[in-house]
């Protein structure tokens, strides 16, 4: 359980980034914080792991005040996946995964065996493990960021817009991993988009901000589309713009969804209760 | 163009090659005084330049303080420290260390401050201590720079070993200050030859260093464009236009 209280943070410069924050995030689910540019995400996120010490209120893991703990020793166990895919440019892919492990001592054969692993994981061939980043494409970095993040096996796991510099398909590719992966491994995540859909796919809760790291409403996609708290979460999630307002039409015998403009959304093959299957975002 | 062949007649008669004054002796002591000035200035500049890339600290005062000693005239030192420490290796070899400094400095520096703030940035989040991130991270991406800055410098000095002759010690000056006197203009001009020679060794000894100790992910690097810029200072100083 990662915990905030209280929490502002201005920078030397006097930007006040955020303002009297306040959230706690379960363990073993993926809470998603979501808000447009600027509004202090990566700001909140860097805390846990005390890139950013707070300037006032205080962050705790499992009841641990993070700033009583050794900020080098913090870090070695979680796992920080970076806005940009932070990779060391003159190591090789292997090497850029088994860093931390092999920071944390454990044998250079032994972290580059697991490293193989974890390409696996994240379906990264393992033909791409000599080369440098820069032989990369965009997605297979930040899948290696990913991997990276995953190999000290942490029981955090901090992603920053991890699938920001990917095209759609690829993107809806490694949402599906991560959703298969926090299921397999019951990681506790937290993960920033400014991206809702993507929110609402991967998050158990959600956290929506307004500038400064006003939380707008936080609940379940499911309590935040069914009751809006306000007129910013509404047009956020889109609700005002009959985007997620769908309704049920009847073509060919076929019941299709339909969205507020009358555009087919998807069909209709039943009820929760027939499938009895549910999971985040379903 | 008489003068020219001449020199090349000069550098090239076997009379001039057997003794202490001989061409490999002398060619021998030029390399010498070079490697061992490279060394000394080495061993100076490049722990304070790193030391300033990686706090961002003292830059202002490197800036100011090298761009003044740059100023120096070799020639003027030397002289200085002679009166001092008399005839003898140690003079040259102070004046030479004063004239390697600032480019080794600057490149030190310059090579962390060219490093992305973001890959710096990451290194800390994974959990790098401090002397990580330098020994690991700013140290091997820095390097092209710093071998740029000593390379400059090995030019400087190699050219301006010369100077060694001047109080008295050995080196390829011998040729130049001894033709001066007797106006000997082909031994002059030969010894001139011979250092144009020691500089070119040099930068091709320079270029393959290079290639040998950059890492290659830096390398693969180039062709890219940068996503975000690095630290955003101006450099100042000299620029540095190897490896870059
Ligand atoms: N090191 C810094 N110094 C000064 N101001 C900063 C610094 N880092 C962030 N800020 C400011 O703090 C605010 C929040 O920044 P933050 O990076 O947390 O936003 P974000 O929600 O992650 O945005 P994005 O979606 O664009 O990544 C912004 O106004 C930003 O300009
Ligand atoms: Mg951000």
């Amino acid at each position: 359980m990662i915990e905030f209280r209280h929490v502002s943070k201005r920078y030397p410069d006097g930007t006040s980034a955020v303002e009297d924050f306040s959230v706690v995030i379960p363990s073993r689910e993926t809470t998603v914080l979501v808000g447009s540019s600027g509004c202090g995400k990566t700001t909140l996120l860097r805390m846990i792991n005390r890139m950013v010490d707070p300037s006032s209120g205080s962050v705790a893991i499992d009841g641990e005040d993070v700033a009583h703990v050794d900020p080098v020793r913090l870090r070695r166990r979680i796992g920080y996946v970076m806005q940009n895919s932070g990779l060391l440019p003159h190591r090789k892919v292997i090497d850029n995964i088994a860093t931390v492990p092999m920071l944390n001592g454990v044998p250079r054969a032994q972290a580059r065996a697991r490293a193989l692993e974890l390409m696996d994981t994240v379906g990264l061939d393992r033909s791409l493990a000599d080369r440098y980043p820069a032989q990369l494409s965009g997605g297979q970095q930040q899948r290696v960021g990913v991997a990276r993040g995953l190999a000290v096996d942490p029981n955090i796991l901090l992603m920053d817009e991890p699938f920001g510099a990917v095209d759609p398909i690829v993107r809806a590719d490694l949402q599906r991993e991560l959703l298969r992966l926090q299921r397999d491994l019951g990681k506790t995540v937290v993960f920033v988009t400014h991206d809702i859909d993507e929110a609402f796919l991967l998050g158990h809760q959600v956290v929506i901000l307004q500038k400064g790291g006003v939380v707008a409403q936080r609940g379940t996609p499911r309590e935040i589309l069914a009751r809006p708290a306000n007129e910013f979460v509404a047009s956020f999630i889109g609700a005002d713009r009959g985007k997620r307002a769908l309704r049920v039409a009847r073509a060919d015998g076929v019941d299709v969804v339909v969205d507020g403009d009358g555009r087919p959304a998807g069909v209709l093959v039943g009820t929760e209760e027939d499938a009895a299957a549910g999971g985040p975002g379903s | 163009m008489n003068y020219f062949v001449g020199a090349i007649r000069w550098v090239l008669d076997p009379a001039h090659y057997p003794g202490p004054n001989g061409i490999p002796v002398r060619m021998a002591e030029q390399l010498w005084y070079t490697a061992l000035t490279l060394v000394i200035a080495c061993a100076i500049a490049i722990p304070i330049g790193y030391a300033i890339g990686h706090t961002g600290r003292g830059r202002a005062v490197a800036v100011s303080v090298t761009g003044g000693v740059r100023a120096l005239p070799t020639l003027g030192v030397l002289t200085l420290v002679a009166l001092w420490t008399g005839i003898g290796l140690q003079a040259p070899i102070v004046s030479f260390v004063v004239l390697a400094i600032p480019s080794i400095l600057a490149g030190a520096y310059a090579g962390f401050e060219a490093v992305d703030r973001n890959v710096v940035d990451a290194a800390r989040a994974v959990g790098m201590t401090g002397w990580q991130v330098l020994a690991r991270v700013e140290v091997p991406l820095g390097l092209p720079l710093l071998i740029g800055g000593i390379r400059a410098a090995a030019l400087q000095v190699v050219a301006t070993a010369t100077l060694a002759a001047y109080v008295g010690s050995g080196g390829l000056g011998g040729y130049l200050f001894a033709g001066l006197q007797t106006r000997d203009y082909e031994q002059m001009l030969a010894g001139a030859l011979l250092v144009v020679v020691l500089a070119l060794v040099l930068e091709g000894l320079f270029a393959l260093v290079q290639r040998l100790v950059v890492p290659r992910g830096v390398v693969a690097q180039r062709g890219n464009v940068r996503t975000r810029p690095s630290r955003s200072r101006p450099v100042m100083g000299d620029p540095i236009e190897e490896g870059k």
